[in-house]
């Protein structure tokens, strides 16, 4: 009952808060006001709460200043003129704690919601109304923000696209995130809004679609000049429609994501088209965090652990290559070089069987 | 010999550029020839130049943020009509290479260029006079902030002409702004500008917060100090605690760029994600060091215009000074959205919020100052109650930011571009140009027209809502900043409101430039013969108008806060007699010449020309020790000349 009536208010004050606006802006797409993922509605919640919330206190304030303004101009000699009162306990404890009591209010908010929202933890329900069915298995999508485009890894189906993401609907979807050399935001305002996507680092995202439909996906942190271009589309498909989507990508089996593939891919190239991959590298989203997709050189976790354990020493410093590719800077790239092991004499830093794809 | 720089590097293939060079040209030849024919640079160089004295430095400052508005607001107009234009397969008139130089360009500017030194000018001119002392605590140190800060705009500026600028947003995050994604000069410029402009800004928190603490006078206890020299106080102390970061995070920077050090790339242990965090160590401070001066503005301005004693003195110093240090806890809501955990992401939101406390009781605080006044509705006035308006929204929607829920939606949109230029425009600008209108007349001796200023401020306040409410809007719709060009072409018409809400801000800064012009014509009509214009409180009223070199010919006593008011009061009688020579700092050109330098070891490091740079580093050190061996540094003015000064006043308050 109680849940009933919050939201019923809830409703009722975000129509008195968007009213006028929604009036207003009829007609164009106001997608982080109406999404279509149960994160992002809760995202607008928060937005829309904490709006009003801070209305409270904003809407008397500029109400009071327009008055006293005019209340006290100088024409005005029937207002009372006090030229020394200058304080008042009562007034300052008042003034003091009317914010104090507004933010104590929206920082429990905010703890709140930034705990339940957090985009490391996984999804709970589908909606508001819906719990998280029992037999349902997230879908796991690796992204990659490469100069300039998004590579979409699907470990669990083994297809891979290019600037398209296709999600099947009320289906939880966790992202692992990372980028091949700057940093740019995976953004998709109609399911969950953005989390950077940094190299040599991994971010993750916890997100459901809950309509079909197609939806703008972005990079939301400028990244030089292909920037702009780099949008995606994102559809929401029916679970036949996102199996008949997986059942396509594979079916095209000349175009595969090797190691080579995706260095070639990586090269920084504008407005690419969509393009689908039948298979990729195994391990490959591993070695692109790990900056070692170009196996001669020494995996980032593989460094860390070396160094944990002390470190080569002086070993260490002549381990280190030049790389004989032209930079954009002219200087010579070096790199710490992988190690030869008795599986891969060749010091490539791949497990002999991985190769094969290559 | 002259390393990367060859006749390619000038953009001789952009029209734009190429235009905006020769009216830069032409206008600066006429500049020149005008100083040449009425033989003003002697005149210029000894009384402006070298001048040690912080009322002139003061002025000096004002001028150079004003000519940077004008390239910063050019670049603004350039990308509002890029965006405004570039929809649905048109690409604009700006390629990606040219327009991300300008929105960087624009928000370097703006900030370093324009906000801070209108800021520092602003506190140069007044501080010393509210707190009656007779200059700064360092006056060469001052002359050499301001050449700093003129040489990092200059290195700004040449980046138009010469190379190009840096394309990388205006923090310039690595792995980006590093020498791989990054080789070209743009960068360089914009390390070496703003390393040599921090030096300025630094010094001159120093020489400031020395002053402040030093040189009150007697009876000028710190809870009797003016709310402006407050809060001047607490921006510089910000100041000196946040440029050292920016200064330590651009070298570790230039490191990585020059020698391939690795602090800031994804290899060998690099973390760009530190950048990012000290970056914003020193950036979210930068914030509150603009705004708290303009906060000093406001309460002088409701409290003189009010004619009432400012509400709540003391809760408005602990405000500032909470601020002060709250500006500290909350860097990481700049990042909540790369990857921290729930409880970091919520301290520092929470944080956050907690600063709205003290801005908000700031807000009531004026509110009942103005509460049984009798406002007088001069310029500086309805700034003020223009900028209650408009900034409580733009608090509100930062404290909106600072939900972390909410920012993993809005980070980076316009949305997040409305709240800080809801902010700032609405805070600080409206804040500086209510302190240039009221503090006008006495630095130059007359007030500045009412018609332009009015104009311009209603230009100003419609302008700003009309630019920056489309940009709230496009950033519930999911439009993210810097972009270039757009394929949704049903954003366009915001995008066109927000293009027309710019020129209605152009219109607003041409009316203050006519006002300018105007008053200047006008000036014996508005003339100020007393000294004291508006009824003001604090002690700059207590002096002519301008002030003499001087400032006081005796140190003012002070009883009470609003000393000057207090004086009044009581029945104050200026002294006519009795004076005595003032022992007074001389004028030095070393800061121009040490700045010169600086620009060219600039040059020399952004062009690898190797031996400038190692050449001017060579000279700047040896001109620096020689100017330590320089005794002749002080004068007294003779106590005749002070008394035909303080004559001459006396008969101009007796109307004669």
């Amino acid at each position: 009952m109680v849940s009933r009536v919050m939201g019923m208010a809830s409703k009722i004050l975000r129509l008195l808060a968007l009213g006028p606006l929604a009036l207003l802006l009829s007609g164009c797409n106001l997608v982080i006001m109406n999404p279509s993922g149960d994160v992002a509605a809760q995202q607008r919640d928060l937005i829309v709460w904490s709006t009003v919330l801070m209305l409270i206190i904003i809407v008397p304030v500029i109400l009071l200043t327009l008055f006293f303004a005019w209340r006290y101009r100088q024409s005005n000699t029937s207002a009372t003129y006090d030229p020394d009162w200058h304080h008042s306990t009562r007034l300052e404890v008042i003034i003091w704690s009317a914010p104090l009591c507004i933010i104590v209010a929206l920082g429990g908010l905010t703890w709140v919601g930034s705990h339940l929202l957090d985009p490391y933890r996984p999804i709970a329900r589908l909606d508001a109304e819906r719990p998280l069915p029992a037999d349902v298995k997230p879908l796991q999508v690796d992204v990659v923000a490469l100069d300039w485009k998004w590579l979409f890894l699907y470990p669990e189906q083994g297809v891979a696209s290019v600037n398209e993401l296709a999600l099947p609907v009320d289906v939880p979807v966790k992202f692992n995130i990372t980028a091949s050399t700057v940093m740019n935001a995976f953004s998709v305002p109609a399911m969950a809004g953005m989390i950077y996507a940094m190299p040599g680092m991994q971010t993750q995202l916890h997100a459901v679609i809950n309509k079909p439909g197609v939806y703008h996906g972005l990079s939301a942190n400028y990244s030089g000049g292909g920037f702009s271009d780099m949008h995606f589309k994102v559809h929401g498909l029916s679970t036949d429609d996102f199996n008949r989507w997986v059942a396509d990508a594979k079916a095209n089996n000349t175009a595969q994501l090797g190691r080579a593939e995706y260095l070639e891919l990586e090269k920084p190239s504008h407005k690419e088209p969509v393009r689908h991959f039948a298979s990729f590298a195994p391990d490959l989203f591993n070695a692109v965090v790990n900056r070692c997709v170009d196996a001669s050189r020494m995996c980032m976790d593989q460094m860390m652990g070396i160094d944990m354990r002390g470190g080569l020493g002086m070993a260490g410093t002549i381990n280190v290559l030049t790389s004989p590719e032209p930079t954009p800077s002219g200087k010579p790239q070096r790199y710490v070089a992988a190690f030869c092991t008795f599986a891969d004499a060749r010091g490539t830093g791949q497990p002999a069987q991985s190769r094969a794809i290559n | 010999m002259f390393g990367r720089l060859s006749l390619n590097s000038l953009p001789l293939h952009e029209p734009i550029l190429v235009a905006t060079f020769a009216m830069v040209a032409l206008g600066g030849i006429a500049l020149v020839a005008a100083i040449t024919k009425y033989r003003l640079w002697a005149y210029l160089w000894r009384e402006w130049f070298t001048t040690v004295d912080h009322k002139r430095i003061g002025i000096m400052y004002v001028i150079l943020a004003l000519v940077m508005l004008l390239r910063g607001f050019s670049d603004a107009i350039m990308m509002r009509a890029q965006q405004a234009i570039a929809f649905g397969g048109s690409e604009g008139y700006l390629p990606p290479h040219h327009y991300d130089q300008i929105f960087t360009a624009h928000g370097v500017i703006m900030i370093f260029f324009f906000a801070m030194p209108l800021v520092t000018g602003l506190m140069n001119f007044v501080v010393p006079l509210q707190i009656g002392a007779r200059d700064v605590a360092f006056p060469f140190l001052n002359n050499f902030s301001f050449w700093m800060t003129t040489a990092g705009a200059v290195i700004v500026m040449m980046s138009l002409f010469v190379g190009e600028f840096a394309q990388t947003g205006w923090l310039a995050y690595p792995p980006l702004s590093g020498i791989e994604a990054s080789p070209g000069v743009g960068v360089d410029y914009y390390i070496w500008a703003l390393q040599v402009a921090g030096v300025g800004t630094l010094l001159s928190g120093v020489n400031l917060i020395a002053t402040i603490v030093k040189m009150r006078a007697p009876g000028m206890s710190m809870m009797k100090m003016p709310v402006f020299t407050w809060t001047s106080l607490c921006t510089n102390v910000l100041i000196v605690a946040a440029f050292p970061v920016l200064t330590a995070v651009l070298v570790l920077l230039s490191l990585d760029r020059y020698v391939g050090t690795n602090f800031f790339t994804s290899d060998f242990g690099g973390n760009p994600m530190m950048y990012v965090n000290l970056i914003w160590i020193w950036g979210h401070p930068e914030v509150y060091i603009l705004i708290l001066p303009a906060f000093g503005i406001f309460s002088e301005v409701v409290s003189t215009y009010s004619s009432k004693r400012l509400f709540g003195y003391s809760s408005m110093v602990y405000a500032t000074v909470v601020i002060t240090i709250l500006s500290y806890l909350v860097w990481l809501h700049h990042f909540f959205t790369m990857g921290s955990g729930a409880s970091v992401n919520s301290f520092f939101g929470i944080t956050t919020m907690v600063i709205s406390i003290p801005t908000g009781a700031k807000i009531f605080n004026w509110l009942f100052t103005m509460y049984r006044g009798r406002i007088r509705y001069e310029l500086p006035m309805m700034w003020t109650v223009g900028f209650m308006v408009t900034f409580v929204v733009g608090g509100m929607t930062g404290v909106l930011l600072a939900v972390p829920p909410a920012d993993f939606q809005l980070h980076n949109s316009l949305f997040l571009i409305a709240h800080f230029h809801n902010v700032i425009i609405g805070g600080v600008v409206f804040g500086l140009l209510a302190g240039i209108t009221y503090w006008f007349p006495k630095a130059f001796g007359y007030k500045l027209d009412d018609f332009w200023g009015k104009l311009s401020f209603w230009f100003w306040l419609v302008g700003f809502w009309v630019a920056f409410m489309p940009l709230y809007v496009l950033g519930l719709m999911g439009v993210t900043r810097r972009v270039n060009h757009f394929d949704d072409s049903s954003l366009q018409i915001w995008f066109v409101i927000a293009a027309f809400g710019a020129v209605l801000i152009a219109c607003g800064i041409a009316c203050f430039l006519i006002q300018l012009v105007v008053s200047f014509m006008k000036r014996d009509q508005l003339r100020d013969w007393t000294g004291d214009p508006w009824g003001g409180r604090t002690l700059e009223w207590a002096t002519s108008s301008p002030p003499p070199a001087y400032n006081f010919a005796f140190t003012p006593v002070v009883h009470d806060n609003d000393a000057w008011w207090d004086m009044k009061k009581r029945g104050f009688e200026r002294p006519v007699e009795g004076f005595r020579p003032i022992h007074m700092p001389k004028n030095t050109g070393t800061g121009v010449i040490l700045s010169a330098l600086a620009v060219a070891f600039s040059v020399g490091m952004i062009w690898y020309m190797w031996w400038l740079a190692a050449l001017s580093f060579v000279a700047i050190l040896v001109v620096s020790i020689v100017h330590t061996f320089n005794y002749d540094r002080e004068f007294y003015i003779p106590a005749e000349d002070v008394a035909r000064a303080e004559g001459a006043r006396t008969r101009m308050l007796a109307g004669e």
